[in-house]
Protein backbone atom coordinates (compact mmCIF):
# COMPACT_ATOMS: atom_id res chain seq x y z
CA UNK A 1 0.00 0.00 0.00
CA UNK A 2 1.52 3.47 -1.00
CA UNK A 3 0.63 6.09 1.56
CA UNK A 4 0.80 9.73 1.86
CA UNK A 5 0.89 11.44 5.28
CA UNK A 6 0.33 14.92 4.61
CA UNK A 7 2.29 17.61 7.08
CA UNK A 8 0.88 21.09 7.68
CA UNK A 9 2.54 23.80 10.57
CA UNK A 10 1.11 23.00 13.67
CA UNK A 11 0.99 18.97 12.85
CA UNK A 12 3.11 17.18 15.32
CA UNK A 13 1.47 13.42 15.37
CA UNK A 14 3.05 12.47 11.64
CA UNK A 15 5.66 10.33 13.47
CA UNK A 16 3.42 8.40 15.34
CA UNK A 17 1.22 7.64 11.88
CA UNK A 18 4.24 6.79 10.22
CA UNK A 19 5.46 4.49 12.61
CA UNK A 20 2.25 2.78 12.48
CA UNK A 21 2.22 2.60 8.88
CA UNK A 22 5.18 1.52 8.39
CA UNK A 23 4.49 -1.57 10.94
CA UNK A 24 1.64 -2.58 9.01
CA UNK A 25 2.85 -2.15 5.04
CA UNK A 26 6.05 -2.72 5.63
CA UNK A 27 6.99 0.46 4.14
CA UNK A 28 7.17 3.72 4.65
CA UNK A 29 4.60 6.17 3.81
CA UNK A 30 5.72 9.15 1.92
CA UNK A 31 5.86 12.60 4.31
CA UNK A 32 3.90 15.59 2.40
CA UNK A 33 4.34 19.40 3.58
CA UNK A 34 1.31 21.23 3.08
CA UNK A 35 2.78 23.57 0.15
CA UNK A 36 3.26 20.79 -2.15
CA UNK A 37 0.46 20.87 -5.02
CA UNK A 38 0.78 17.45 -6.55
CA UNK A 39 0.80 13.97 -4.57
CA UNK A 40 2.48 10.38 -6.36
CA UNK A 41 0.16 8.13 -7.10
CA UNK A 42 -1.34 6.46 -3.68
CA UNK A 43 -3.82 4.33 -2.34
CA UNK A 44 -3.47 6.20 0.95
CA UNK A 45 -3.39 9.94 1.80
CA UNK A 46 -3.42 10.27 5.83
CA UNK A 47 -4.35 13.61 8.00
CA UNK A 48 -2.48 13.49 11.34
CA UNK A 49 -3.25 14.93 14.43
CA UNK A 50 -1.71 18.33 15.89
CA UNK A 51 -2.25 22.04 15.75
CA UNK A 52 -2.42 23.11 12.19
CA UNK A 53 -2.58 26.58 11.83
CA UNK A 54 -2.52 26.85 15.72
CA UNK A 55 -5.90 26.59 15.14
CA UNK A 56 -6.48 29.79 14.52
CA UNK A 57 -9.95 30.88 13.76
CA UNK A 58 -11.59 27.17 14.35
CA UNK A 59 -9.56 23.96 13.98
CA UNK A 60 -8.65 22.72 11.24
CA UNK A 61 -10.43 26.12 9.17
CA UNK A 62 -6.72 27.21 7.59
CA UNK A 63 -5.54 23.87 7.45
CA UNK A 64 -8.28 23.15 4.66
CA UNK A 65 -7.78 26.02 2.58
CA UNK A 66 -3.58 25.42 2.38
CA UNK A 67 -2.66 24.16 -1.50
CA UNK A 68 -2.11 20.75 -0.35
CA UNK A 69 -5.84 20.18 0.33
CA UNK A 70 -6.64 20.84 -3.17
CA UNK A 71 -4.96 17.83 -4.44
CA UNK A 72 -6.34 15.51 -1.76
CA UNK A 73 -9.88 16.59 -2.49
CA UNK A 74 -8.80 15.71 -6.06
CA UNK A 75 -7.58 12.24 -5.16
CA UNK A 76 -10.91 11.86 -2.51
CA UNK A 77 -12.78 12.05 -5.82
CA UNK A 78 -10.95 9.94 -7.50
CA UNK A 79 -11.62 7.28 -4.67
CA UNK A 80 -8.45 7.34 -3.25
CA UNK A 81 -8.76 6.47 0.40
CA UNK A 82 -8.36 9.31 2.74
CA UNK A 83 -7.87 9.31 6.76
CA UNK A 84 -8.29 12.21 9.14
CA UNK A 85 -7.43 11.54 12.61
CA UNK A 86 -8.17 14.22 15.38
CA UNK A 87 -7.13 17.67 13.69
CA UNK A 88 -7.11 15.98 10.29
CA UNK A 89 -10.66 14.71 10.92
CA UNK A 90 -11.24 18.63 11.83
CA UNK A 91 -10.08 19.48 8.72
CA UNK A 92 -11.49 17.34 6.61
CA UNK A 93 -14.95 18.87 7.62
CA UNK A 94 -13.71 21.91 7.03
CA UNK A 95 -12.82 21.01 4.20
CA UNK A 96 -16.31 19.59 3.45
CA UNK A 97 -14.91 15.86 2.58
CA UNK A 98 -16.81 15.06 5.73
CA UNK A 99 -20.22 16.65 7.32
CA UNK A 100 -20.53 17.85 10.13
CA UNK A 101 -18.41 19.57 12.51
CA UNK A 102 -16.57 19.65 15.56
CA UNK A 103 -16.83 21.74 18.47
CA UNK A 104 -14.63 22.95 22.04
CA UNK A 105 -15.33 19.49 24.43
CA UNK A 106 -18.61 20.08 26.07
CA UNK A 107 -16.44 19.84 29.39
CA UNK A 108 -14.19 22.91 27.75
CA UNK A 109 -11.21 21.26 29.34
CA UNK A 110 -8.79 19.16 26.58
CA UNK A 111 -9.17 15.50 27.29
CA UNK A 112 -5.95 13.37 27.45
CA UNK A 113 -7.06 9.94 27.90
CA UNK A 114 -8.06 6.60 26.66
CA UNK A 115 -11.42 5.72 25.48
CA UNK A 116 -13.19 2.35 24.56
CA UNK A 117 -14.85 3.17 21.08
CA UNK A 118 -17.54 0.30 19.59
CA UNK A 119 -17.25 -0.53 16.13
CA UNK A 120 -20.18 0.28 14.12
CA UNK A 121 -19.58 -0.92 10.83
CA UNK A 122 -16.85 -3.33 9.47
CA UNK A 123 -18.28 -2.12 5.52
CA UNK A 124 -14.87 -0.27 4.75
CA UNK A 125 -11.42 -0.19 3.91
CA UNK A 126 -10.38 1.20 7.54
CA UNK A 127 -12.83 -0.97 9.68
CA UNK A 128 -12.79 -4.32 7.81
CA UNK A 129 -10.63 -6.01 10.00
CA UNK A 130 -13.08 -5.59 13.01
CA UNK A 131 -16.09 -7.21 13.31
CA UNK A 132 -19.39 -4.31 14.02
CA UNK A 133 -20.21 -4.55 18.16
CA UNK A 134 -16.06 -4.84 18.37
CA UNK A 135 -15.44 -2.42 21.26
CA UNK A 136 -11.43 -1.27 21.24
CA UNK A 137 -8.95 0.70 23.60
CA UNK A 138 -7.68 3.70 21.88
CA UNK A 139 -6.52 7.15 23.26
CA UNK A 140 -7.74 10.63 22.46
CA UNK A 141 -6.32 13.79 22.94
CA UNK A 142 -8.11 17.03 21.92
CA UNK A 143 -9.73 20.18 22.70
CA UNK A 144 -12.09 20.18 20.07
CA UNK A 145 -13.89 17.03 19.26
CA UNK A 146 -17.63 17.48 20.51
CA UNK A 147 -18.91 16.37 16.95
CA UNK A 148 -22.33 17.90 15.65
CA UNK A 149 -24.13 17.92 12.64
CA UNK A 150 -28.01 18.60 11.90
CA UNK A 151 -30.81 16.11 12.60
CA UNK A 152 -31.19 15.38 8.86
CA UNK A 153 -27.41 14.99 8.47
CA UNK A 154 -27.40 12.35 10.92
CA UNK A 155 -30.48 10.77 9.94
CA UNK A 156 -28.61 10.07 6.77
CA UNK A 157 -25.09 8.94 8.39
CA UNK A 158 -27.04 6.22 10.48
CA UNK A 159 -29.45 5.09 7.53
CA UNK A 160 -26.22 5.12 5.29
CA UNK A 161 -24.12 3.01 8.19
CA UNK A 162 -21.87 5.88 7.81
CA UNK A 163 -21.20 6.01 11.64
CA UNK A 164 -17.78 4.18 11.93
CA UNK A 165 -16.78 4.43 15.94
CA UNK A 166 -18.95 5.40 19.11
CA UNK A 167 -18.05 6.36 22.34
CA UNK A 168 -18.89 3.63 24.49
CA UNK A 169 -18.20 2.91 28.04
CA UNK A 170 -15.47 -0.01 28.97
CA UNK A 171 -15.40 -2.92 31.54
CA UNK A 172 -16.51 -1.23 34.88
CA UNK A 173 -16.51 2.50 33.54
CA UNK A 174 -19.62 4.21 34.57
CA UNK A 175 -21.94 5.64 31.71
CA UNK A 176 -21.28 9.27 31.99
CA UNK A 177 -17.57 8.77 31.43
CA UNK A 178 -18.02 6.96 28.23
CA UNK A 179 -18.35 10.02 26.01
CA UNK A 180 -15.10 12.17 26.27
CA UNK A 181 -16.28 15.40 24.86
CA UNK A 182 -19.96 15.65 24.26
CA UNK A 183 -19.97 14.29 20.65
CA UNK A 184 -23.73 14.19 19.87
CA UNK A 185 -25.22 10.66 19.46
CA UNK A 186 -21.66 9.73 20.76
CA UNK A 187 -19.94 9.29 17.44
CA UNK A 188 -16.37 9.39 17.53
CA UNK A 189 -16.18 8.71 13.88
CA UNK A 190 -17.75 8.68 10.58
CA UNK A 191 -17.21 8.10 6.64
CA UNK A 192 -17.95 9.60 3.68
CA UNK A 193 -20.65 8.76 1.03
CA UNK A 194 -18.95 6.27 -0.93
CA UNK A 195 -17.32 4.91 2.51
CA UNK A 196 -13.48 5.87 1.30
CA UNK A 197 -12.91 9.10 3.63
CA UNK A 198 -12.87 8.24 7.48
CA UNK A 199 -12.74 10.88 10.06
CA UNK A 200 -11.78 10.11 13.72
CA UNK A 201 -11.52 12.31 16.74
CA UNK A 202 -9.56 9.39 18.47
CA UNK A 203 -5.67 7.87 17.65
CA UNK A 204 -5.35 4.57 16.40
CA UNK A 205 -1.88 4.95 15.63
CA UNK A 206 -1.29 5.46 19.46
CA UNK A 207 -2.46 2.28 20.42
CA UNK A 208 -0.34 -0.27 17.95
CA UNK A 209 2.67 -1.56 20.27
CA UNK A 210 2.46 -2.80 24.04
CA UNK A 211 4.86 0.25 24.76
CA UNK A 212 1.73 2.67 24.24
CA UNK A 213 -0.23 0.44 26.78
CA UNK A 214 -2.49 -1.44 24.18
CA UNK A 215 -2.58 -2.62 20.35
CA UNK A 216 -6.17 -2.22 19.95
CA UNK A 217 -5.57 0.48 16.86
CA UNK A 218 -3.51 -2.32 14.86
CA UNK A 219 -6.12 -3.99 13.29
CA UNK A 220 -7.73 -0.67 11.55
CA UNK A 221 -4.02 -0.05 10.33
CA UNK A 222 -3.68 -3.53 9.32
CA UNK A 223 -7.33 -3.61 7.55
CA UNK A 224 -6.07 -0.67 5.58
CA UNK A 225 -3.06 -2.63 4.25
CA UNK A 226 -4.93 -5.39 3.45
CA UNK A 227 -8.25 -3.70 2.02
CA UNK A 228 -5.91 -0.96 0.18
CA UNK A 229 -3.04 -2.83 -1.27
CA UNK B 1 -13.76 50.75 4.06
CA UNK B 2 -14.24 48.69 7.42
CA UNK B 3 -16.32 46.18 7.20
CA UNK B 4 -17.37 44.41 10.60
CA UNK B 5 -17.99 40.76 10.36
CA UNK B 6 -20.37 38.78 13.49
CA UNK B 7 -20.14 35.25 13.14
CA UNK B 8 -22.39 33.71 15.94
CA UNK B 9 -23.45 30.02 16.82
CA UNK B 10 -26.42 28.68 14.76
CA UNK B 11 -29.60 27.99 16.86
CA UNK B 12 -29.80 24.89 18.41
CA UNK B 13 -26.13 24.29 18.35
CA UNK B 14 -24.57 23.94 21.93
CA UNK B 15 -22.02 26.59 23.51
CA UNK B 16 -20.60 25.26 26.08
CA UNK B 17 -18.46 28.31 26.31
CA UNK B 18 -21.46 30.47 26.99
CA UNK B 19 -22.86 28.05 29.33
CA UNK B 20 -19.74 28.50 31.48
CA UNK B 21 -19.81 32.53 31.41
CA UNK B 22 -23.52 32.44 32.45
CA UNK B 23 -22.41 30.55 35.23
CA UNK B 24 -19.76 32.74 36.17
CA UNK B 25 -21.82 35.70 35.96
CA UNK B 26 -24.31 34.15 38.17
CA UNK B 27 -21.92 33.52 40.76
CA UNK B 28 -20.94 37.30 40.20
CA UNK B 29 -24.35 37.71 41.56
CA UNK B 30 -25.38 38.97 38.42
CA UNK B 31 -29.00 38.02 38.46
CA UNK B 32 -31.46 37.12 35.34
CA UNK B 33 -28.61 36.18 32.71
CA UNK B 34 -31.07 33.64 31.27
CA UNK B 35 -28.71 32.34 28.24
CA UNK B 36 -25.11 33.35 27.18
CA UNK B 37 -23.97 32.55 23.68
CA UNK B 38 -20.41 33.46 22.57
CA UNK B 39 -19.29 34.82 19.13
CA UNK B 40 -16.18 36.36 17.28
CA UNK B 41 -16.14 39.95 15.78
CA UNK B 42 -13.63 40.19 13.12
CA UNK B 43 -12.57 43.93 11.41
CA UNK B 44 -11.49 43.95 7.82
CA UNK B 45 -10.10 46.34 6.51
CA UNK B 46 -10.67 47.07 3.01
CA UNK B 47 -9.24 48.73 -0.16
CA UNK B 48 -12.83 48.61 -1.77
CA UNK B 49 -14.96 52.00 -1.78
CA UNK B 50 -18.39 50.56 -2.99
CA UNK B 51 -20.11 49.58 0.01
CA UNK B 52 -22.35 47.08 -2.46
CA UNK B 53 -19.05 45.37 -3.89
CA UNK B 54 -17.19 45.30 -0.51
CA UNK B 55 -20.35 43.92 1.54
CA UNK B 56 -20.65 40.89 -1.67
CA UNK B 57 -16.70 40.95 -1.19
CA UNK B 58 -16.80 40.05 2.47
CA UNK B 59 -20.07 38.21 2.57
CA UNK B 60 -18.09 35.67 -0.04
CA UNK B 61 -15.31 35.39 2.34
CA UNK B 62 -17.50 34.64 5.56
CA UNK B 63 -18.76 31.61 3.14
CA UNK B 64 -15.19 30.32 2.66
CA UNK B 65 -13.14 31.07 5.70
CA UNK B 66 -14.68 33.48 8.40
CA UNK B 67 -17.85 31.18 9.43
CA UNK B 68 -18.46 27.61 9.26
CA UNK B 69 -21.58 27.27 8.03
CA UNK B 70 -22.79 24.11 9.03
CA UNK B 71 -22.57 25.87 12.81
CA UNK B 72 -22.24 29.64 12.65
CA UNK B 73 -24.30 32.40 11.23
CA UNK B 74 -23.11 35.77 10.13
CA UNK B 75 -23.58 39.04 9.75
CA UNK B 76 -21.82 41.58 8.05
CA UNK B 77 -21.85 45.77 8.10
CA UNK B 78 -19.92 47.43 5.80
CA UNK B 79 -18.89 51.71 7.33
CA UNK B 80 -17.73 54.16 4.82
Amino acid sequence: MRAAVIRFPGTNREKDAVVALTRATGRPPVVVWHKETELPELDLILLPGGFAYGDYLRAGAMAAHSPVMREVKRQAERGVAVVGICNGFQVLTEAGLLPGALLRNAGLKFVCRDVHLRVETSASPFTSAYNAGDVVRVPVAHHDGNYHADEATLARLEDEDRIAFRYVAGPGEPEARANPNGSIRAIAGILSENRRVLGMMPHPEDATDPLQGGTDGCRLFDGMARALA
Amino acid sequence: MKARVHVTLKNGVLDPQGKAIQHALDSLGFAGVEEVRQGKFIELELTETDAAKARSAVEEMCRKLLANTVIENYSVEVEG
